[in-house]
Formats: C-alpha cells, sequence, structure tokens
C-alpha cells in the first residue's frame, strides 16, 4: 500500500469516525497501520470526560420550587415572578449545556467518543426541559457509547430524562402506560414488525414502578409494580424491566437494527446488506459490545471502498463542528450556534421527536443548503446574518412570557445576529507543510473526488486563505 | 432510490448519447403554458396552541363562563355570529368577510388519542400521521412527490420563512422556503454561487452529490423565476405594519402576479398563553385578524379569491378549564377556519364544542384534521387524498 493510499483512509477514517482530522495528526497517523489507528480512536481517555456544567443541587433546588409552585392555586406577584425567573434560568441553563457539548466536541481529544455520543444521542433521542436530566444522559451516552449496549440501554432506561420523556413515571401497576415500552422495541432495539401488541403490553406491565425521585435518581417502586406473571416473545415469568431488555437482547433482529443504524450513520445511507449482516453477527457475538460493531465496521476493506468515500451529507452538527475544528473558530457569542443549529435543523438536545433526525438527503434544502453555503464565509470571514425565522415550537412559552404585558407583540423574537466568530488564521496556516499549494489543500479540505471545474477554480492561485474560504462555501464541502 | 427509479422520477429518457437529465435543465426551459388554471391553498399556522374557546367563544353556553372565571370574555364584547358562538373583540376585522361569506369555521377539529406536546403534536399536523407514527415527510410533501400534472416545480410549494417547515418536506420533491424573493435572487446570483451551477455537466449522478446539485440548481431557476415573475407587480393594498402581514403581502403578490405555485405556508407563533393570556392572545389575535382582512380583500380586487383558498389551524387547543395563572394549559381539539371566495358551506360549519362532555377536562375532537386535509386535496389540489394520507378519509362539503 502506498503513503498516499494510506493519508486517504486515515483522513476518511476520521471525517467518519470523528470530525475531520489536523494535517499534522493526518501526516503522523499516516505512517501507522490502519488496525492500529483505529485501536488509537477506541482507546477510552484517562480522565473521566463527564460534561458537570449544570449543577445538581440548584437544578433539585429549582425543581422543588416549581413543583410547589405549579400546585398552588393563587400566585403572588412575586411567586409569579419566581416562577419566570425559573423558566428563565432553565433555558438559559439548556442553552448552556448545548454550546458546552459543542464546545467539546469541537476541542475533544476523543473525536470517536463524541462523535458515538451524537449517534447515540439521536438514537435514543429524548427532550427534556430540566438541564440537569438532559446532561446527565448526554453523559451516559458517552460513558456508555463504546462499551456495552446492554449496561448503555439499562441506563438509559433508568435515566430521569427518559423516564419522564417516555411517560414510564406514569406507568403504574393496573393503569400501564405504554408509551416507553413502544418506542424501546420499535425504535431503541427491535425495529417495527419484531414484536406484536400483546408483547409491548406485558413489557410496559414489566416496567411498572421504574421512576425517579426528586433527586433526580432512578428508584424502583415495588408498591406500584405490577408483580403479576407476563407472558413475553413466549416466555412466561414475573418479568421485571432488566429481564424484558435481556429477552429483547437474546434476539438477532436487535443486533441487526443497531448494525444497520450505525452502518447508516458511519458509511452510507443505503445500507449494503452483506456488510449488516456481517457487522450484526460480529455484534451478536460479541454479546453486544459496541467497540467490537465499531472496530469490525472501520478494519473493514469495504469501509475504504470508493462507493463509501466523501459520499455522505454531513449533518448540521457534523458541518459546525467540523468547520469549528478545522479552523481554530473561537464565537466570541456563542448562542449564534445555537441559531445555527436551528436553522440548519439539528437543534442538538431537542430532536423533532422520539425517532430522532432522519438524516441524509433530509438536511438538505433549498434554504438550508443556501445557508450552509454561506455559513463559512460568515464563520470564517465574520459577517452577520439574519435570524428572525419562526420560533422552535418549545420555545412558544417563552416568547409568549417574555411578550406578555409588554403589548409588544409585534416584536421580532429573534433580531439580526452576528456571528461574531473568529478563525485563527496563523494557526491554521502553520499546520500546513510549506509550500502547499491550493490544489494539494483543496485535496485536503474535501472528501469526494475532484473534478476538472474545481481543480480549474483553485489553480488560479488566490491564495490559501481565500482558498479555504471558498472550498468550504462548495456543495462538496457538505459531504464527508 | 434504486437507478430505475432514478429514471423514471428524473424524467430521464435514454434517446441517444446526448441527453441530459430533466434535472439538470434550467426550469425556465420546460414548458409552463399547459399549467393555466391556478388553485391556490395557502396555510396558516397558529403555532404554540391557540386557544379556540376564546377565538370563537361560546357565550351562549353557562359552562365557559364557570370554567373561564377570569379570563372568559364577557358576553357584550363578543362579536356574535349566531345565539351560541362569536368572535372574540380583537378579530373584528374578520367580521366584515365572515358577513361576505368568505369563511367557514369548523369546530373541534382533533385526532384520536392526541398528544399534548407543542412538538408531537406540530408534527402530527404537519405530516398528517396518527399519534403514534411517526413521519418523517409532511403532507404537502407528499403532494409534490405524487407527481401530479400541476406539482413538478420546487416552486409548486412556497413558504414565506427562513426556513422549511416539516409540512413542505416531501420524500423526492421539497417546498422553498424564502422570506424574500429579491434576497434569495441576489444569493443565487452571487458571482460565486453562480459559477458553482454553470456549465455542470458533471454531476449526473443520483448520488448525494447530484442531489445536492440539483437542490442547488432548483433553488436558482425558482430563486429566477419567482423575481422576475413577481417584480413588476405592485400591491396598491394597504396592510397593517407586522411581521405577519408582511408574510400574507409577499404571498398576496405572488398569486397576483400569476406565479404558477399551488401551496403557500405561512405562520404566526406565540400562542402558549399559560400565563396572563388575555392580552398576548388578543395582540395576536388582532394582528392575525387585520392581517388575514387586508390579504383577502387584497385577493379580491385582484379577482384571486375565487382561486384561493386559505385555512388556519394550530397544533392543539388549550383545555377548556383555565389555569391559576389567568392563562390556559394544552388541550386538544380545536377549531379551523377555512376563507375563499367559493365556500360551499359558510358560517359556522358544524355544532359548537361541547363542554358538557369533556375527555379529562378536554374537549373531544367530532372531525379529524385529516378529513380537512383529505377534502382539499381531493376537491381543490386535484389528487386521491389516499395516495398522500396514506389512507382514505371522508371528505367534508365546506367547498
Amino acid at each position: 500500500m502506498s503513503a498516499k493510499d494510506n493519508f486517504l483512509k486515515v483522513k476518511h477514517l476520521y471525517n467518519r469516525a470523528g470530525f475531520g482530522i489536523s494535517y499534522p495528526d493526518l501526516q503522523k497517523l499516516s505512517r501507522k497501520n490502519i488496525d492500529k489507528v483505529v485501536d488509537g480512536l477506541l482507546k477510552k481517555p484517562k480522565n473521566d470526560d463527564d460534561i458537570t456544567l449544570v449543577n445538581n443541587v440548584e437544578s433539585k433546588r429549582q425543581l422543588l420550587a416549581q413543583a410547589g409552585l405549579y400546585s398552588k392555586k393563587d400566585l403572588t406577584d412575586e411567586e409569579k415572578k419566581m416562577r419566570q425567573d425559573i423558566v428563565r434560568m432553565q433555558n438559559e441553563v439548556s442553552r448552556d449545556l448545548n454550546i458546552g457539548w459543542v464546545s467539546k466536541m469541537i476541542n475533544t481529544d476523543a473525536p470517536l467518543r463524541e462523535k458515538m455520543t451524537l449517534f447515540w444521542h439521536g438514537h435514543f433521542a429524548c427532550r427534556s426541559n430540566n438541564p440537569y436530566f438532559a446532561q446527565q444522559l448526554n453523559n451516559i451516552q458517552r460513558e456508555n457509547g463504546l462499551g456495552s449496549f446492554k449496561t448503555l440501554l439499562v441506563e438509559v432506561s433508568k435515566s430521569p430524562a427518559m423516564l419522564q420523556y417516555l411517560n414510564n413515571q406514569q406507568n403504574r401497576k393496573g393503569r400501564p402506560n405504554e408509551n416507553f415500552a413502544r418506542e424501546l422495541m420499535e425504535l431503541f432495539t427491535l425495529g417495527r414488525g419484531n414484536y406484536s401488541e400483546q408483547d409491548i403490553k406485558e413489557s410496559a406491565r414489566s416496567f411498572t414502578g421504574w421512576q425517579y425521585d426528586k433527586d433526580g435518581t432512578f428508584i424502583f417502586r415495588p408498591n406500584l409494580h405490577d408483580d403479576g406473571t407476563k407472558t413475553f416473545f413466549g416466555k412466561i415469568g414475573n418479568f421485571q424491566g432488566e429481564n424484558i431488555i435481556d429477552i429483547i437482547l437474546e434476539k438477532p433482529e436487535t443486533s441487526q437494527f443497531i448494525a444497520r443504524k450505525v452502518y447508516k450513520f458511519f458509511v452510507n445511507d443505503n445500507p449494503n446488506e452483506e456488510h449488516v449482516k456481517e457487522l450484526a453477527t460480529h455484534f451478536y457475538n460479541s454479546k453486544y459490545d459496541i467497540s467490537e460493531l465499531i472496530r469490525k465496521m472501520f478494519t473493514s476493506d469495504w469501509f475504504y471502498a470508493p462507493e463509501n468515500v466523501g459520499t455522505k451529507i454531513k449533518s448540521p452538527a457534523e458541518f459546525l463542528v467540523g468547520l469549528s475544528r478545522e479552523f481554530y473558530v473561537t464565537y466570541n457569542k456563542p448562542q449564534v450556534l445555537i441559531q445555527l443549529q436551528s436553522s440548519l435543523g439539528q437543534y442538538l438536545f431537542n430532536p423533532p421527536n422520539v425517532a430522532g433526525w432522519p438524516g441524509g438527503q433530509s438536511w438538505i434544502d433549498s434554504s438550508s443548503l443556501m445557508l450552509r453555503m454561506r455559513i463559512p464565509s460568515l464563520v470564517l470571514n465574520d459577517g452577520e446574518i439574519d435570524f428572525s425565522g419562526k420560533a422552535d415550537p418549545e420555545d412558544e412559552a417563552v416568547i409568549a412570557l417574555s411578550r406578555a404585558g409588554t403589548n409588544n407583540a409585534n416584536a421580532s423574537a429573534k433580531p439580526k445576529s452576528y456571528v461574531n466568530a473568529n478563525a485563527d488564521w496563523p494557526k491554521f496556516l502553520d499546520t500546513l507543510p510549506k509550500g502547499l499549494t491550493p490544489l494539494e489543500l483543496t485535496e485536503f479540505l474535501l472528501q469526494p473526488k475532484l473534478n476538472d471545474k474545481i481543480i480549474k477554480m483553485v489553480s488560479d492561485n488566490k491564495g490559501l486563505r481565500s482558498t479555504s474560504v471558498e472550498i468550504t462555501s462548495m456543495p462538496e464541502y457538505q459531504l464527508c | 432510490m434504486n437507478r430505475r427509479n432514478f429514471l423514471r422520477n428524473t424524467g430521464f429518457v435514454a434517446a441517444g448519447s446526448l441527453f441530459v437529465p430533466a434535472f439538470m435543465k434550467p426550469l425556465e426551459a420546460m414548458a409552463l403554458d399547459e399549467l393555466s388554471l391556478y388553485k391556490n391553498l395557502v396555510v396558516v399556522q397558529l403555532s404554540g396552541g391557540n386557544d379556540g374557546l376564546n377565538t370563537v367563544i361560546p357565550f351562549g353556553n353557562d359552562i365557559y363562563y364557570q370554567k373561564r372565571k377570569s379570563i372568559a370574555i364577557q358576553p357584550d364584547q363578543v362579536i356574535k355570529l349566531n345565539d351560541m358562538q362569536g368572535l372574540n373583540p380583537n378579530m373584528a376585522a374578520l367580521q366584515e368577510i365572515y358577513d361576505q361569506g368568505w369563511m367557514t369555521i369548523i369546530n373541534d377539529v382533533g385526532y384520536p388519542n392526541p398528544d399534548r406536546s407543542h412538538f408531537r403534536s406540530m408534527d402530527i399536523w404537519q405530516t398528517g400521521s396518527d399519534s403514534n407514527q411517526f413521519l418523517s415527510t409532511g403532507w404537502i410533501g407528499r403532494y409534490l412527490d405524487s407527481n401530479c400534472q400541476t406539482c413538478k416545480f420546487p416552486y409548486t410549494a412556497i413558504e414565506v420563512d427562513d426556513s422549511l417547515s416539516l409540512a413542505l418536506k416531501g420524500q423526492t420533491k421539497k417546498g422553498i422556503a424564502l422570506k424574500d424573493p429579491g434576497a434569495l435572487f441576489r444569493n443565487t446570483n452571487d458571482p460565486f454561487f453562480k459559477s458553482m451551477i454553470q456549465n455542470d455537466k458533471e454531476h449526473l449522478d443520483e448520488d448525494n452529490l447530484g442531489y445536492l446539485y440539483k437542490t442547488m440548481i432548483e433553488t436558482s431557476s425558482s430563486a429566477n423565476y419567482i423575481q422576475n415573475t413577481s417584480k413588476v407587480y405592485q400591491s396598491k393594498a394597504t396592510y397593517p405594519n407586522t411581521g405577519f402581514s408582511n408574510q400574507l403581502k409577499t404571498v398576496s403578490k405572488f398569486i397576483s402576479s400569476g406565479l404558477k405555485t399551488r401551496v403557500y405556508y405561512v405562520s404566526l407563533s406565540g400562542f402558549d398563553t399559560h400565563v396572563n393570556q388575555t392580552n398576548q392572545q388578543g395582540n395576536l389575535l388582532k394582528q392575525y385578524s387585520e392581517g388575514m382582512a387586508a390579504f383577502l380583500k387584497d385577493l379580491k380586487s385582484n379577482n384571486k379569491l375565487e382561486d384561493t383558498l386559505v385555512i388556519t389551524f394550530s397544533e392543539f387547543g388549550r383545555r377548556v378549564e383555565q389555569n391559576a395563572s389567568n392563562g390556559t394549559d394544552h388541550g386538544t381539539a380545536n377549531n379551523m377556519f377555512v376563507f375563499g371566495g367559493r365556500l360551499q358551506k359558510k358560517g359556522i360549519y358544524n355544532p359548537a364544542p361541547n363542554l358538557g362532555d369533556l375527555d379529562t377536562g378536554d374537549l373531544k375532537y367530532q372531525l379529524d384534521f385529516r378529513q380537512v386535509y383529505g377534502t382539499i386535496l381531493d376537491k381543490w389540489l386535484d389528487v386521491n387524498n389516499a395516495d398522500i394520507l396514506n389512507k382514505k378519509f371522508n371528505t367534508l362539503d365546506f367547498i
């Protein structure tokens, strides 16, 4: 294998397993065997890398205060203000958490770990207005994202965010709520068509009593649990939640469902069923070890086949993080990252529904594509962007609150905003080898094969900085 | 998509070696004249869950006043439409519209097992799904996908906004979002952008890169078409100076200048009135009504009202009983409005909400919202509603 081939392989690997790669890292890793490079990506960081932005004590205090205020009949003006303040603070902290995670993705030394967290974030899609719960779930997905799928599934199922989002808190003996039980099988494990309505009913009964307490900690409440006999996939027993999860994992359909989804996320929107089967079998035989699944995928020859290189549409998160990482971008007003996510159709921590973001070509419509092509010049050259568009439905209450009584319903909720970002050009240019031509830079920045038009466009030698802005504004840059 | 489907869907005809797939051809080159008779649909979305009971007020029902001690609209303030229901006083601008026979009110529109989350319920309304079904395409998007005679252009559906709602996203076709046709035109005529799409014969593939180029080319063609068709038109009508009215003014400009678009989508947000509802909702209803009245009169004066149907919905109504903060919480069934110059059944379409027969404090729905969509698809957009809504819905007779 030639050095050039390995250079391209590592670049492809890091585009999919991470958010791109710097030139010096690429040069260094290109000298290694690809299996070793994959090992490096899978290595667990030495230090704990949870996000700890949201403080549990403060969030608990707010929860309790809020619960008290909601149960009260007539609120004094002071109490009303307190309630508004709590909602406002929770929204602020939720935004901080979002920006915190995006910054972590931009700056991380463990890119695969963040990429897996992003994958599970979409797989176990969940919304919580409690930022502490949202942070907890995000940390579960990071901590277990490359570990045992069973542990991950159990931890997610026990997380307050998910218990709340899928109404397991209301799932009680004699009054089952089937929301969680249904999504557990339809979206998290087996996929549609691999279970019956009866299985859902029996599974819901088994998860009765799975709740969280006022500290935001999982608690099993035996008095709310239906301890009768259940029949689940032909098995009979006095099942609890864990038993249900075990039975679901015994079914190979679960490994196939997860393998196909992983394949679509990392390899190609149109799965090659042979390859998916290979991955699923390996995953199942490894007892659902996610690292094994990932290793198998990234060390397979087909992963580096031309049809799988430079052919996937970047998600908005991949696009924004990749661009920011590549050019060492600082956001002086990081809130703009939220507006960009929302305008591009992937507002993290706010998936459209429990099925997550559909992905692939659905990221692209005329307006999102136009915006994507404008963002590099705005971010890298600092510009202005108009965000007066419609609000996120979950923000409606906040907008209504902020306008209530002001008699100012005409005011635009989202004014013009300056992107106000700086790329560190000296640092970026310094990473490039001396004498690198604009054409070589283009080959480095773009994943799809270059065509004559692009070669012609960059050959007029505008300098590396202008070339960079131009390249990242191209449709080709939307692919990885 | 396999190759065969791709070829069929893009009108790719193998006619020798020198061919260009239809999607690479600028739209301008296509024959547009076959499309003469245009019926327009305008969808107005009220985001946040508008309180329908304080919009169309059941002033003839005592239960309304019992449940809403501090926020009920008193009978002497209601704009009475019959002896049971009337409009919120902030909707005075619509009285004339109603009296002209240009407005139909449909009570209690909803769906089985209603969801009270904004996001989920909005998804359900925009996709036309059941409440336990997750669709990634919108009902208008699937109409675009249906390849009907008049829905082959990306500007067949326009959302007057910066970003495109799920309602307008289909599997293979999507609507176009634009707030200002001039701005989009300038962006797509930027020298860099133009250089990207000019003389591009290399991206003839059905892959993702081909899709990106196809979207770019369509956006550019649409921007040119919309700008060139609409720029000469000058509206003489005056609209209130609000964001919502500006959206409607843009729609009117497009319709009146003869744009061959069939569906327009606009939205007004801020209806999530949990606290101190009266002023907040009043302001919004005033904006809504004044904007709509100006819009409908503008269309009338341009002889376009006959060809236009406007519907208004919100993702849910609110609970019958008010909360402790002079507001209302998320509820279920809600009223919808239909406007146009050719309504078959004018005024109030069906009985007022039965406030004495609630489902744990919420209104029961009388009509499924997909019956309303189905009626429009069948009778206005001339497609079979089962093809778009995945099952057949009985139609209504408001048109």
